[in-house]
């Protein structure tokens, strides 16, 4: 058996979500391969060739797949995966953009964020929000699946680099073409990644506030900021923080929902936390359900004196 | 120009399923079906693209049971055109849906097909790019914004960092995300026009496309949920915890 992951990155540097697929990759067992597409990449390929339980890194840098638009990749996939009986790539949405375009290249069923590997052909998966979790075994001959990236541990830094070899890039089918992107930047760790997440809902009641109750708290403890839909469609925060079933599915080790009711669709953003923190006014919001440690009280007095507490602690 | 749009019946995502508790599959009996959230999201950009002027006809077309004529009704109802129903009651997974979708793109020769980025029931996120795929057509997956053009359309993707633009030759793919735009309600009197809108109907053998899952559902649970922890009573006393109990916190 032998598995091709396709690598999340940003050129010049690797996404933890590679790391994480490509110990998912090893649960299926057989070697592993990653390829990595892209333009001026190649410190994300010397990044992917470092890690653990990687036998090859291929390299596809050239300037049709700058911005990893789905077509071309797809392509470059399809012109390698007839030496591989698997392909994976993490759920991002880069990964849910190109794999089932590969899927169906292939005329392989795609096997949808994988939460757990039991067998080389036997893989559990969410459907309903989460709700429910399905056990599925594939027939097709080929796999293709993409892998829930915080239901697997990061693959890691191995004693002995492999090399990197380039791989031909097939003509770009040409269907579509790079306009803009509008990246939010921010100093804060990656929402995805993150160990520790301060999440705001819409009591939080303005992009202010955001700003000024929850970001001290998020910077003191090295947090990312997410927020619930009701905070995002009210234009408090852009839509790539919004935790939750249609947002980012996430699970570090502490996640605190400050002013967040917890509705069906934000639990299945965040219930796989390790420890779950809950700061509302409501006594009876659902989120204390969930939660391992629930506050009721009001957040702006909660969350600065939370703030205060952790800041002296710090120092101390 | 002709938008196609492609729409599935579903649970009502506010109800909670279950699993049978012989963990042969879900429990639908006596759920609330609804049309799928984002394929509402995919009909109400089609609609908007005809009242200004951009599209003159919109066709939708569902995959399913004989209760998915319901489903176009309420397309037909928002200003649909006119309904197609591939009727078979088999689970029919994301690939077969895409051929049998590409067969009728064949036949109805859309500008633009517009479908919601996933399903709420099966969850999968693959049907649009498949079909993009087997027609060998650009993707605007997870739309946020479009504009359409006379010979090619930019889209506002949602994707994990922020936003990303990309320009598609018609004929293009789209499929909506959460914030393309908030789907109407249909009115009465069109709910009453919708009535006489015709709904053609069709299988999927009549498309050649083999419907035989690829998959075997092995098992369905419910995964353990998380019980309720305890509550604290002062910011004090959380932080305390968090840094002695669960040791989260420095």
């Amino acid at each position: 058996m032998t598995i091709l992951v396709l690598a999340e990155h940003q050129d010049t540097q690797l996404d933890d979500a590679t790391a994480k697929a490509i110990s998912a990759a090893g649960r299926i067992g057989g070697e592993v391969h990653v390829l990595v597409a892209g333009s001026g990449c190649q410190a994300a390929a010397e990044a992917a060739a470092g890690l653990a339980g990687v036998a090859r890194v291929l390299l596809a840098d050239g300037p049709s797949l700058s911005n990893r638009l789905a077509e071309p990749v797809a392509a470059l996939i399809v012109s390698l995966a007839g030496g591989y009986d698997a392909v994976l790539a993490p759920s991002t949405t880069s990964g849910r953009n190109i794999l089932p375009r590969v899927a169906a290249l292939l005329d392989v069923m795609q096997i949808s964020d994988v939460v757990a590997i039991d067998g080389p052909d036997l893989f559990q998966r969410p459907i309903y929000a989460g709700n429910v979790i399905q056990t599925v075994r594939s027939t097709d001959a080929k796999k293709v699946l993409s892998v829930r990236a915080s239901s697997f541990p990061a693959a890691s830094v191995a004693a002995a680099a492999v090399p990197v070899e380039a791989v031909a890039i097939p003509e770009n089918p040409g269907r579509s073409s790079f306009v803009r992107s509008e990246l939010s930047r921010s100093e804060r760790p990656e929402l995805a990644g993150a160990r520790i997440v301060v999440s705001g809902g819409r009591a939080l009641s303005s992009a202010e506030n955001f700003e000024t109750v929850l970001a001290p708290l998020a910077d003191t403890l090295g947090a990312a900021i997410g927020a619930s839909r009701a905070a995002v469609d009210a234009g408090y925060v852009s839509n790539d923080l919004q935790v939750g079933q249609t947002g980012k599915i996430i699970a570090p080790d502490l996640y605190i929902a400050c002013g967040i009711s917890g509705a069906i669709q934000h639990l299945a953003g965040m219930k796989d936390s390790r420890v779950i923190v809950a700061i509302n006014k409501d006594p009876d919001a659902p989120i204390f359900q969930v939660a391992d440690y629930g506050l009721v009280a009001d957040l702006f007095e909660a969350v600065p004196e939370f703030h205060a507490a952790v800041a002296e602690g710090a120092k101390a | 120009m002709k938008i196609l749009v492609a729409v599935k019946r579903v649970a009502d995502p506010n109800v909670k399923v279950r699993a049978l508790a012989d963990g042969s599959g879900v429990d639908l009996a006596n759920i609330k079906m609804t049309m799928n959230p984002f394929d509402e999201i995919a009909v109400e950009e089609a609609v908007r693209l005809k009242e200004v002027g951009r599209a003159n006809e919109i066709v939708v077309v569902s995959i399913g049971p004989e209760k998915s004529a319901e489903t176009l009704r309420t397309a037909l109802a928002m200003g649909a055109d006119r309904g197609l129903l591939v009727r078979t009651d088999a689970v029919v997974e994301p690939l077969a849906v895409a051929k049998i979708l590409k067969a009728v793109a064949e036949a109805e020769r859309p500008d633009i097909i517009i479908t919601g980025k996933q399903a709420i029931d099966d969850d999968a996120n693959q049907t649009g790019q498949m079909l993009s795929a087997l027609l060998g057509w650009g993707q605007g997956t997870f739309a946020s914004k479009l504009v359409v053009g006379d010979k090619a359309i930019e889209v506002t993707r949602e994707v994990d960092g922020g936003l990303q633009t990309v320009g598609l030759p018609l004929p293009a793919l789209v499929t909506a995300d959460l914030r393309l735009n908030e789907p109407r309600y249909a009115s009465l009197p069109n709910i009453m026009k919708a009535k006489k809108k015709p709904i053609d109907e069709r299988t999927p053998a009549d498309y050649g496309v083999a419907v035989e899952p690829r998959l075997t559902v092995v098992r369905v649970h419910e995964p353990a949920t998380r019980k309720a922890g305890i509550k604290v009573g002062s910011v004090g006393e959380l932080v305390e915890r968090l840094r002695m109990e669960a040791g989260v916190l420095r």
